[in-house]
């Protein structure tokens, strides 16, 4: 049995997941079930970063994977973000980089600027 | 002559943005926001993390997109705005006082108004830390904003002191931006912040969290250098031989948030000594009439889906005191903390005010396992909810009918009883 706390929402339920069969309990919701689930087979997180920016009101735009994107790739996302220079204006949701480091997700904007 | 708000907010962070929303929808025809920063948003501007408006939305969103969507709201309706804009002063005839660039000094007249002015971080000056004052030494939220707002990169090998969720954030973010976070410290025995925050801020990276430790010395010429980590006993004094030595660039502290609350106490609204905000009913009406505050101002939450549901009570409050004044009153409850328990929002329900329930919001004072929250009224119970478990980092929320309100004397407890 592994014990994990479910990230998912702020409610953190303490589950236990069966190695084997990849039973889940202590979840309060199906969520819990799948994060679970994912948590012993491939771990997944979404990231969020900032990027450089030019010509707006400041110098950073926020910006998130469009999904979740496997653990082990976490820093070899945000060191991709590194070169990257966006010009203002961005929208909420514009695709800043397809397709990141091959995980299928993409890079967008999370703010105007 | 001059123009009369009817309900003026004075903060455009997510509480103030959804007070003028929920002020609008209710009929409040002038309205207006007034916000001290460039840009519309508060504190969620600089938390471009994920985890926001879970219980609002039912997604997952950052900070930036949350406040975004609220302020897309707002433009939708005839909400005046004016940032860049501080406000000074409130006196007991409900003007305002305020200045910004472009038109100066301004006295506004409102029927009522919205405190939404948030809080800030506790600094190093409030627990006072033994050793040189070098350079390095941040609040996380400070840093939080060089980071994210500014694009500065703050240090390189980072100790964390506190375990708040500002502080867990940071870990993370500067971990993924190449830094070395090398310990974050905690004083209780137990975490200032959400479990979830402990598991993917610290867990994630390995980086170790000591409870029951603080920070004894900071030392450094001109720039942290080193800081001294040891172990404290019950009542949190140091035991000498636990020392530990970190060789770091930069200290940062996650020690808790203090509402914002100059302009109320300059006021003379009642505070609570409890929170550090203002007293507040169950409308978020403060002790002066026709003054209302929402979220951070009143308590500190970590849901900012709590701040949401706070303040849109507290902005349909305000138009309904604009267009109808103050109601009739009739019988009002006390709401006290009993066991285990550090305060209530609100501490006085107004029955005038009750249409179907009541809210009542509150934080217990050390982590409790399988419990009972019991409502008392003397010695009957009126109401009894059960948890699995309680953490003074995470806010409670109860809900009391008013046909159970209708049963309680002048005064009910809100307190724990572990299983
Ligand atoms: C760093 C940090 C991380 C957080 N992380 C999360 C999270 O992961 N998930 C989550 O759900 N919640 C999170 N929260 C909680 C949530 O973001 C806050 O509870 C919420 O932002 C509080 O909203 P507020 O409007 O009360 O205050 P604020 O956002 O602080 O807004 C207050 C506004 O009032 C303005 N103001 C103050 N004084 C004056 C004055 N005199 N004149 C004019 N304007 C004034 C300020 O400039 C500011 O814009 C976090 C909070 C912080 C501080
Ligand atoms: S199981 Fe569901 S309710 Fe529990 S933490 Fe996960 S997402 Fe939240």
């Amino acid at each position: 049995m592994a014990e994990i706390i479910c990230i998912t929402c702020p409610k953190g339920c303490h589950l236990t997941v069966d190695e084997k069969t990849l039973e889940v309990r202590g979840n309060s919701c199906p969520r819990g079930e799948e994060y679970g689930r994912n948590e012993l087979t491939h771990p997944v997180r979404m990231i969020t970063s900032t990027v450089k920016l030019e010509g707006g009101r400041f110098r950073r735009l926020p910006v998130k994977t469009s999904q979740s994107v496997p653990k082990e790739k976490m820093f070899e996302v945000v060191r991709s973000l590194d070169g990257i220079v966006v010009h203002s204006p961005v929208h909420v949701g514009d695709i800043i980089v397809k397709d990141v480091c091959g995980t299928g997700a993409d890079i967008i904007a999370t703010r105007d600027l | 002559m001059t123009k009369i708000y009817d309900v003026i907010i004075i903060g455009g962070g997510p509480a103030g943005l959804a007070a003028a929303e929920a002020a609008y929808n209710n009929g409040a025809k002038d309205v207006l926001i007034l916000e001290r920063d460039q840009t519309l948003g508060g504190i969620l501007n600089q938390c471009i993390h994920n985890g926001f408006g879970l219980h609002y939305f039912k997604e997952e969103l950052s900070g930036p997109e949350y406040a975004g969507r609220f302020i897309e709201l707002v433009n939708k309706t005839n909400v005046e705005v004016q940032t860049d804009t501080m406000v000074l002063d409130i006196t007991p005839e409900r003007e305002i006082h305020a200045v910004n660039g472009q038109k100066g000094y301004q006295i506004l007249k409102s029927r009522s108004i919205v405190l939404c002015m948030g809080c800030r971080e506790r600094t190093r000056g409030a627990i006072s830390i033994p050793g040189t004052r070098p350079a390095g030494v941040f609040t996380a939220g400070a840093a939080q904003r060089y980071v994210n707002i500014e694009g500065y990169q703050v240090g390189k090998r980072v100790v964390i002191l506190g375990s708040g969720d500002i502080g867990l954030i940071m870990a993370r973010r500067m971990t993924l931006e190449g830094a070395k976070v090398l310990a974050c410290v905690e004083v209780m025995p137990y975490s200032g912040g959400l479990t979830r925050n402990i598991v993917q801020c610290l867990h994630d990276f390995n980086i170790p969290l000591y409870l029951s430790h603080t920070v004894t010395k900071i030392e450094g010429e001109g720039r942290v250098e080193r800081v001294t980590v040891q172990e404290v006993d019950a009542n949190r004094n140091p035991i000498p031989g636990t020392e530990m030595i970190f060789d770091c660039d930069t200290l940062l502290l996650s020690v808790g948030l203090i509402p914002e609350n100059e302009l109320t106490r300059a006021a003379g609204i009642q505070i609570d000594r409890r929170t550090n905000g203002p007293v507040v009913y169950e409308n978020m009406e403060t002790s002066m009439p026709g003054v209302f505050a929402a979220g951070n101002v009143v308590h500190v939450h970590d849901l900012v889906d709590y701040v949401t549901a706070e303040a849109q009570k507290a902005g349909a409050a305000a138009a309904k005191y604009a267009i109808a004044g103050e109601p009739e009153p009739s019988r009002h409850i006390t709401v006290k903390n009993g066991n285990a328990v550090t305060y209530t929002v609100p501490s006085c329900i107004r029955m005038e005010n009750i249409d179907k329930s009541a809210e009542i919001l509150f934080r217990v004072n050390r982590v409790c396992g399988a419990s009972v929250i019991q409502v008392m009224s003397g010695e009957t119970r009126i109401a009894g909810f059960k948890r699995e478990r309680l953490a003074p980092g995470e806010m409670e929320k109860i809900i009391l009918p008013r046909v159970l309100l209708d049963k309680a004397g002048e005064e009910i407890t809100i307190a724990i009883e572990e299983a």
